[in-house]
């Protein structure tokens, strides 16, 4: 039953061959018994999920079920859930019980969705590895020696280790398609303002975007189905109809025109990589696609950019906690500025406070031009090189990351190299565009990943490349040995 | 671009976040390193480019200026370090 897919299960439920009562206690009892090696989970919330699952299987009985009803997943601890500690992996929040939901929360809520838990994560999505979590590292379920990426680390973990059949994610510059590569799940970063930020736990408003984390391409279409959607809470969200996300899936990719950026194929990529990736468009030439090289002359200045406008976003977002209101306060104040220097010095690791920092350095007097202007500047220009690109092709495609998953503790003295893992991925963040991870073969043992990039609002068109070449290929149904 | 141990002091006031003494060193070491990898930006003429705030150029959307939440002030201190008479409480900041 752990190998079926949301599609599957969804069917399953509909003819009557389980309960979503004892889907969900099942998924519970391999929690229990399974998430000690993987750590994927920080909070379980067992009565809440059967309580949910036997509304739904109400609904199925009386015939109102909708399309995701009683279908059982888990939330990355980011989404603010009612009643439930939203922890964002942070001492900080380690006491904060959220007093309302995530608009992704009531959507899943309103859908009969049945939350299986809170999933682990890096602090506050500072992070590629998870290992920045106040909760210890989320493990790989491929090798739990290696990190699972970050930041929606436990999502992939669950995903993979098939402790949810699927998970939600947020991504602010790779942080869904990184873990979904290097746990060979499939990831799908929508378009900036396609999915409600409210009550998602803001990083870097201006790249935060929430999206699906599943075993197929079918399955992020009907997770997106829930997710998507004009909210009048987020003043970024995008006021635009949403389509069904899996009416697209079987067209069939006779003439799709694919890009492969020369930039993405250079340097530091792991050579196997590159092969699996060439291997992988091959498939698509079979589907009748063609191919042609594109250049994205400004990829390796996403980097720098980004490090100055997501620590510049951070820090701002960052000063509501100040232990006056809600989470972490240190013990005994001696006056205010003790009380804000030491619960923010006590309550964040140390990961979050070097971005704190960049991002108070960067906007401080004075330097304003030379970083964060100068960084707007420069993701206007990346974002007119993915225009120029996406005007002459349908889909750019091309690895997600440029190693498979590094072992635990590997990069962790060396913050600068950590970055560097989401070159192909943080470029999209600034341009704003959609972007998918599918699995495409294995490297020592580890998953790679494809990544599909598209046009503004195009996850229907990525949907539907993903879903073809997942039912040309068998990569995405291969499970790490043991599970 | 290398900070030294008044730097980071100086924007860890900033940021109001407390330092330990013996972190200090590695906090100025990395941030350093952080500053010399953004540094690369300074390479590119950027003299006729707009900067980018928002992916889709969008503006600030308005509403009208009416009253749409309730009032959940029990709610919202029943998670708060210190409350008193439905204040939230600090250290005395006026002698």
């Amino acid at each position: 039953m752990f190998d079926k897919t949301l599609a599957e299960l969804a069917q399953g439920l509909k003819s009557g061959d389980f309960s979503s009562v004892e889907l969900t206690q099942a998924y519970l009892n391999r929690i229990k018994a399974e998430d000690e090696k993987y750590n994927s989970y920080i909070t379980v919330t067992e009565e809440q999920a059967l309580a949910q699952a036997k509304a739904a299987d109400e609904a199925i009985a009386a015939g109102t079920a909708g399309a995701f009803t009683g279908l059982p997943f888990a939330h990355k601890d980011i989404f603010c859930t009612q009643g439930v500690r939203t922890s964002c992996a942070s001492k900080m929040l380690d006491n904060f019980i959220s007093p309302y939901n995530a608009t992704v929360v009531e959507k899943f809520n309103a859908a009969g969705g049945v939350m299986l838990g809170k999933t682990n994560m890096d602090e506050f999505a500072m992070g590629s590895s998870n290992e920045s979590s106040f909760y210890g590292a989320a493990k790989n379920p491929w090798n739990t020696e290696c990190v699972p990426g970050g930041s929606s680390g436990g999502s992939a973990a669950a995903v993979a280790a098939q402790l949810a059949p699927a998970a939600t994610g947020t991504d602010t510059g790779g942080s869904i398609r990184q873990p979904a590569a290097l746990c060979g799940i499939t990831g799908l970063k929508p378009t900036y303002g396609r999915v409600s930020r409210f009550g998602m736990i803001a990083f870097a408003s201006s790249l935060d975007q929430g999206g699906p984390m599943t075993k197929t391409a079918e399955d992020a279409a009907m997770m997106l189905n829930v997710m998507a959607g004009f909210d009048k809470h987020d003043s970024t969200s995008v006021d635009r109809a949403v389509p069904d996300y899996t009416a697209d899936l079987n067209k069939p990719l006779d003439g799709l025109k694919i890009g492969l950026p020369k930039e993405f194929f250079m340097d530091d990529l792991d050579s196997e990589i590159a092969e699996r990736t060439q291997a992988a468009i091959k498939e698509f030439e079979k589907l009748g696609a063609t191919v042609k090289e594109v250049s994205l002359p400004n990829t390796a200045l996403s980097i720098p950019a980004y490090y100055i406008i997501a620590p510049a976003e951070a820090s701002s977002n960052l000063s509501r906690f100040d232990g006056v209101r809600y989470g972490y306060r240190c013990e005994n104040p001696v006056d205010l500025e003790d009380l804000y220097k030491r619960s923010r010095g006590e309550g964040f690791g140390a990961e979050v406070k070097r971005r704190i920092m960049i991002g108070a350095y960067a906007l401080s007097e004075g330097f304003y031009d030379a970083y964060y202007n100068k960084a707007q500047q420069i993701r206007r220009l990346i974002r007119d090189d993915f225009a120029k690109v996406l005007s002459e092709v349908d889909v750019i495609m091309g690895p997600t990351t440029p190693h498979p998953a590094f072992k635990i503790g590997e990069k962790t003295s060396d913050p600068v190299a950590m970055y560097m893992e989401d070159i192909f991925t943080i470029s999209l963040n600034l341009a704003g565009l959609p972007g998918m991870s599918v699995p495409c073969g294995t490297v020592n043992g580890l998953p790679t990943g494809l990544q599909i990039i598209g046009d503004y609002f195009a996850e229907q068109k990525l949907l539907n490349v993903a879903h073809q070449f997942q039912l040309a290929t068998d990569w995405h149904t291969q499970s790490p040995q043991g599970i | 671009m290398s900070l030294d141990r008044s730097d980071v002091d100086k924007i860890a006031h900033l940021a109001r976040l407390q330092i330990e003494e013996q972190d200090a060193p590695e906090y100025a070491q990395n941030l350093s390193n952080i500053l010399d990898l953004v540094d690369q930006m300074q390479a590119v003429d950027t003299s006729d480019v707009l900067p980018m705030a928002h992916p889709l150029d969008a503006v600030q959307r308005l509403r009208s200026d009416e009253v749409t939440e309730a009032n959940k002030r029990d709610a919202l201190q029943a998670i708060a370090p210190q409350v008193e008479k439905g204040l939230f409480q600090v250290p005395k900041v006026i002698e």
